[in-house]
């Protein structure tokens, strides 16, 4: 975007204030804050949140972390409980009961867990019924706030709880689910992927895009969880590089059914470089699973080239 | 001044939907209760209402789209049946615990299974402890007066807890009565404008919904919304009241029926009330000093007076129309026997199961019920405190 300015973005108030009880290094935190500073100055919003880390950390009763109005329902729920927000927003100012200046912004966080698995009908009816919202998913792969277990977000031979590496197993069985294409077939006019690029500019501009586009909007963001996959905190901006420079987690958008790559890496890099930063994935470099990592290559390759024929490339 | 016409349960309440013209509405249809959203949506499609309707993809996110909708301080309502109910039961707690004071039309069905789409009350009896007050109808006229003074009720500031308005499916959802219906402007004129204090879109005062509480704090938050719960039985009481004087038809937290000098009284809850009374007149006739407590308002129960009204007589049938599976008769006759307890009044009680999963229930029924109960009372027969009524037996299988 021409004027993008990280100084100046970066310089917003916060919108989600420190003291909030998230683990240090929490993924889920940085994006909220990326994405709550694409709301304009002057612009109200209204935050839902799915049960999950966020919620349980960010406002603990008496205190919130949350300066705008903001919404905790159940886990399952967060699309149809800001469906009925968004519509009482319609409803409420048709009738006049709203100061007429009000422009209210509708913004909703779930984890995986909330938005691939348990909250996906919700999710998908708030999608198709086109209320004037964003859900942003932090995908951080597997449900962090219970205990590490796999969710369908969780990647394939990923060490959890659910899925433990053991003498007879190696990890989880299955691919993850490929959400952000799914949301997309709702035909909804913006829906993008996206994580934490070292200017922070591709989260930015997709979430300014995603809040100011009339309708229902989705995110996902890749939000990596140092307890979960098992890495230096420090080390998170590094492991979001090599998930995009290996085509594990691609960036792209899809507005009004027009599909475009955001960022392309200059050389793809082998899958070992995301996966040897992780501890979940630790067993795939032990003599004999080579095969494994093969089959990992063979998965993101084949979803990359899918991506590039979706986005005419 | 009132006009006099024709409607099934599910057109009076859809009617009352109509005049009270909540802001939002969403809901998911399933029967018996279908009619009331589709009905609701055709109002809306010819202009004769404002609501916005929300047609969810499913009951539990007609719950939560209706939480969110009144966090946002919009008056707002879904109506459902059975395992719609069921699904919605996570949210019917977090509904009452947030105190929103939002309502549900319940059109009562049984819960599966097998499945079957007939009247019993093992849906809100069911979702009675999840902190929602419960008003019951015998009839479409009372269905249509108790959802007229719903918000009333649930908004007012001593109370700010969700109500549900329950009738029976089918035998009044369906079926269509002589009905008296008040005025557009006289219901608006009653109900009120809606004037939340704390709300998510009031600007320049943020608030927050749904908190993570500690053990520190949540048992307190428990304790007000049950000390909400007793304080709202003086506000049912008081908004009957004015009903009364507004539009003639007067309603008590329980009907007694012939109960003054009676020898037997049956409690009982909604429409199968109707049918009690008619025994009881007959009986009557007889000289059989026979009466019938007819349950309003299931939460709060009226503990005190339900236990005093039941003081002079000597037996006492308990109604049930749910089993609660604990091998001593379902919801309503623990709660009377606990009553009875609490303030040492003992008759002889005998807990009565019928009508389950939309079983006819019959004036012969009742006659045989009072029979039971004088021989009960006079020593005559030991029966078991825990009866089926009108169960099939093997050889009619």
């Amino acid at each position: 975007m021409a004027g993008y300015n990280l100084k100046e973005v970066m310089n917003k108030p916060e919108r989600l204030s420190p003291g909030h009880r998230m683990c240090a290094g929490c993924g889920a935190t940085i994006g909220v804050r990326a994405v709550l500073r694409a709301l304009h100055e002057g612009d109200e919003a209204v935050i839902g949140n799915a049960t999950g880390c966020l919620e349980v950390s960010s406002y603990m009763y008496p205190y919130t972390a949350w300066e705008d109005s903001y919404i905790h329902n159940a886990f399952e729920n967060a699309g149809a409980t800001l469906s009925g927000v968004e519509t009482a927003y319609k409803a409420l100012k048709k009738r006049g009961k709203l100061k007429d200046d009000t422009n209210y912004k509708f913004i909703t966080f779930g984890g995986d867990g909330g938005t691939y698995d348990i909250g996906f009908q919700s999710l998908s009816g708030a999608m198709e019924r086109g209320h004037d919202m964003v859900y942003v998913c932090y995908d951080n792969g597997a449900y962090m706030n219970t205990g590490i277990q796999r969710s369908s977000a969780t990647p394939q031979f990923a060490d959890t709880t659910t899925t433990p590496v053991g003498s007879v197993s190696n990890g989880k069985l299955q691919p993850r689910k490929d959400l952000a294409s799914i949301i997309a077939e709702h035909n909804v006019p913006y829906v993008a992927q996206t994580t934490f690029t070292r200017d922070f500019k591709d989260i930015h501009v997709k979430s300014e895009k995603a809040i100011y586009t009339e309708g229902a909007c989705f995110l996902n963001i890749l939000a990596p969880c140092p307890r979960g996959w098992r890495y230096e905190t420090a080390e998170i901006m590094k492991i979001c590089q090599l998930a995009i420079d290996t085509c594990y987690w691609p960036l792209f958008e899809v507005e009004n059914g027009n599909w475009r790559l955001t960022y392309e890496p200059k050389k793809k890099l082998p899958i070992e470089d995301f996966l040897k930063e992780q501890g979940r994935f630790k067993h795939l470099f032990k003599p004999g699973n080579e095969e494994l990592i093969v089959q990992f290559q063979n998965e993101v390759d084949r979803r990359w080239e899918d991506l590039l024929y979706r986005c005419n490339r | 001044m009132s006009v006099k016409d024709r409607m099934s349960g599910n057109e009076a309440v859809a009617y009352a939907i109509r005049q009270i013209d909540p802001d939002v509405m969403p809901a998911f249809p399933i029967t018996p209760s279908t009619e009331i959203p589709q009905m609701v949506s055709n109002y809306i499609a010819n202009g004769m209402m404002n609501t916005e309707f929300i047609p969810v993809e499913s009951e539990h996110s007609s719950m939560s789209a209706t939480i969110g909708a009144e966090a946002a301080g919009a008056r707002s309502l879904t109506a459902t049946s059975s395992c719609g109910l069921a699904l919605m039961w996570e949210e019917l707690l977090v509904a009452a615990s947030n105190r929103m004071p939002c309502v549900l039309a319940l059109v009562n069905r049984t819960l599966s299974g097998p499945i079957n789409i007939n009247c019993d009350h093992s849906d809100s009896m069911g979702a009675r402890d999840t902190g929602w007050i419960q008003i019951y109808a015998e009839n479409n006229q009372e269905a249509y007066d108790n959802m007229i003074q719903a918000f009333p009720i649930a908004e007012d500031k001593r109370v700010h807890l969700p109500v549900m308005i329950c009738q029976d499916g089918f035998i009044t959802s369906h079926a269509v009565q002589n009905i008296e219906l008040n005025e557009d402007s006289e219901v608006k004129e009653f109900v009120g404008e809606y004037e939340p204090e704390e709300f998510l879109l009031n600007k320049g005062n943020p608030v927050a919904f749904g908190p993570y509480a500690v053990s520190n704090y949540s048992m307190e938050a428990k304790k007000a919304q049950e000390k909400a719960m007793e304080d709202s039985k003086e506000v049912i009481i008081s908004t009957a009241r004015k009903y009364k004087e507004r539009f003639g038809r007067g309603f008590e937290l329980f009907e007694e029926y012939r109960t003054n000098d009676a020898d037997y009284i049956m409690i009982i809850m909604g429409s199968a009330a109707g049918t009690a009374k008619q025994a009881v007149d007959d009986l009557r006739k007889k000289g059989i000093k026979a009466g019938v407590l007819k349950l309003r308002v299931f939460r709060p129960f009226p503990s005190e007076e339900i236990a005093n009204a039941l003081k002079n007589c000597k037996c006492v049938a308990v109604m049930d129309r749910t089993e609660s599976y604990n091998g001593n008769g379902g919801p309503l006759s623990s709660e009377v026997r606990a009553a009875l307890f609490e303030y040492k009044i003992y008759p002889e009680v005998v807990c009565y199961t019928y009508g389950l999963s939309g079983r006819d229930f019959t004036v012969e029924n009742v006659y045989e019920i009072f029979d039971e109960l004088s021989g009960v009372s006079e020593g005559n027969i030991d029966i078991k405190q825990h009866r089926y009524i009108n169960l099939r037996t093997k050889e009619e299988a």
